[in-house]
């Protein structure tokens, strides 16, 4: 024990949320949502199907923005600014704040062109950098062995949980701080599934990881902490452990026990 | 029971079968008709091919049928020319229209202006070459030639030119090029757009690295179709190219071309000269054919590469 466990203890704040207010049109999806998302944890974001959990992980990367009709009051800061600014560049956050969606959407590309778009688009021209950014990417989630002699071969020719996985790759290429995961394994089997947690885990030293799940046994094995979400409320956010051993709320005992959702 | 029940059951049958009969004939009245078409210009235009020799019709340089001198190159190389320069013009506008459409301009308003451009597809050829026949040629004549002639002082065009033609006819394929592209670029599946914007692209960046890309395949069929609606095209190109059978040594030379020569000589020909009419269309036959068999064949490779 000493500094170093304290700091572990007292990790930064990624993401700090307050009063988050979201509007389609003029159907409330989220109330008054207060959240901190620490730097380098594992936070799940559980509840049933309608709750506000995908709208709200798409407001931190301001997927939002693509849908006219939402609006949004409160803040969300980011490493301290908010997203919402006139002074924060939307185009600097996603580069930070990257996001795997639910169904596996590699480009119709081949599988390097996938890697190195984001970094393309970035301003990265070397060919050497880009080659070793490939290797690096697709090592980390596990994927090089397998697909690095069709590097060149279209992506879509790869099973659903490798370009899910190639989709993560693609995401940690332009150098992310967080990575957001709305519902990443939904579409994969079990094996697959797998896969992608053992990832998950592997990532969590690096990165601040913010995941959508429908799988209670998933947040309790990959999160450190859980929030429960119910018809756009934050009902609680703890300690994984906590959530699933001791909930302080009963609505949250009631979700997790399996009464209702 | 039984009888009356196998009693219906055989009245419907006839039924069945004679509806299936009509519907054998409606389909192979196409088939037939495309056959009979092919044999009849192959029938008619052949001797004239063997008469002139197949390479002097394909490549002799001198069309001239009241002295028996039927050499086709200036018209293939007028029918050439008019076509890739309306593609040179129509392919990058009719592109650029779409994704404006698409990705840019406010859905309602896009409905407005996919309905005008549609509106440009009724309009008929003859109005076209009306059209190009009074703006388009004295324009070049005006304010083209004018330009060309601060680099070239010996140009000269009374307007009837490749250019005017290919500005008309990359008006009339732009519905085509438009309307498909759009569609193509409109139906890229929203999760490649969230996932390029997710990664930190703009707009921009996302129309040219993953839309247009995803699109290609529809792209590339609007643009062959195009091309195909710019060579078969006969009124609207007749009344504006000028119609002279020689090779063209610029954008600003008259032109004859393969589809507005038949049309024009076909009503007085006789004999020969007839025959080598016939001969042109075998000519127009294998371009358009050969057209499409690319069209096809890439289309079905950038299919399976995707």
């Amino acid at each position: 024990m000493g500094n170093n466990s304290n700091a572990a203890m007292r990790p930064e704040t990624q993401f700090e949320i307050r009063d988050l207010d979201l509007f389609y049109d003029k159907f409330q999806a989220l109330h008054h949502v207060d959240m901190d998302i620490l730097k380098n944890r594992v936070t799940a974001l559980i509840g049933p199907s309608g709750c506000g959990k995908s709208t709200f992980i798409r407001t931190l990367n301001r997927m939002n923005d693509l849908i006219p009709i939402v609006k949004i009051t409160g803040s969300v800061k980011f490493d301290g600014t908010d997203i919402f600014g006139r002074d924060c560049d939307v185009i600097a956050l996603r580069k930070k704040v990257g996001m795997v969606f639910q169904k596996p959407n590699p480009f119709p590309k081949t599988v390097y062109e996938n890697i190195v778009y984001g970094p393309r688009i970035h301003g990265e021209k070397n060919k050497r950098k880009l080659d070793e950014l490939v290797e690096m990417s697709l090592k980390q989630v596990a994927l090089w062995d397998e697909v690095k002699d069709r590097l060149h071969k279209p992506a879509l020719g790869l099973s659903g949980g490798q370009q899910q996985r190639l989709c993560i790759a693609r995401c940690l290429a332009v150098e992310p701080e967080v990575i957001l995961m709305d519902e990443p394994t939904s579409a994969l089997d079990p094996v697959a599934t797998l896969k992608i947690e053992e990832l998950m885990s592997s990532l969590r030293e690096r990165y601040t990881i913010v995941i959508v799940t429908h799988n209670m046994q998933q947040a309790g094995r990959i999160s450190d902490f859980t929030s429960f979400f119910l018809n756009g409320e934050v009902i609680e956010t703890d300690h994984t452990d906590a959530i699933f051993s001791n909930p302080s709320n009963s609505k949250t005992e009631e979700y997790i026990t399996g009464r209702f959702g | 029971m039984k009888a009356s029940i196998s009693e219906k059951r055989g009245r419907r049958s006839i039924r069945e079968t004679a509806i299936e009969r009509i519907l054998f004939l409606a389909g192979i009245t196409a088939t037939i008709s495309v056959a009979l078409i092919t044999i009849f210009i192959f029938g008619s235009g052949i001797p004239a091919l063997l008469d002139s020799g197949f390479v002097n019709f394909l490549v002799g340089t001198n069309w001239s049928p009241a002295n028996g001198s039927y050499g086709t190159l200036p018209l293939t190389a007028g029918t050439m020319a008019v076509t890739l320069t309306a593609l040179v013009l129509g392919i990058p506008t009719g592109i650029a229209c779409a994704v404006f459409l698409s990705e840019i301009l406010h859905r309602k308003a896009a409905r407005v202006f996919k309905f005008a451009i549609e509106l440009l597809a009724g309009i008929p050829s003859v109005v076209y070459g009306f059209f190009g026949l009074i703006v388009v040629v004295p324009a070049v004549r005006t304010y083209i030639l004018p330009l060309v002639r601060l680099w070239d002082p010996d140009a000269h065009t009374t307007g009837l030119s490749i250019l005017s033609g290919a500005i008309i006819l990359a008006v009339m394929i732009l519905p085509t090029i438009v309307s498909l592209s759009e569609n193509a670029i409109s139906s890229v599946p929203a999760e490649y757009r969230e996932a390029s914007l997710a990664l930190g692209a703009n707009k921009r960046q996302t129309i040219t690295g993953v839309l247009i890309p995803a699109a290609r395949s529809g792209i590339l069929a609007s643009i062959i179709l195009g091309m195909g609606r710019a060579i078969g095209e006969t009124m609207a190109i007749l009344l504006i190219t000028g119609n002279v059978a020689v090779l063209p040594k610029s954008l600003l030379d008259p032109v004859a071309t393969l589809t507005g020569t038949i049309a024009m000589e076909m009503s007085y020909a006789s004999a020969s000269h007839q025959q080598a009419l016939f001969a042109v269309g075998i000519i127009l036959f294998i371009i358009i054919m050969l057209l499409n068999a690319v069209a096809q064949g890439v289309s079905k490779r950038m299919g399976v590469n995707q």
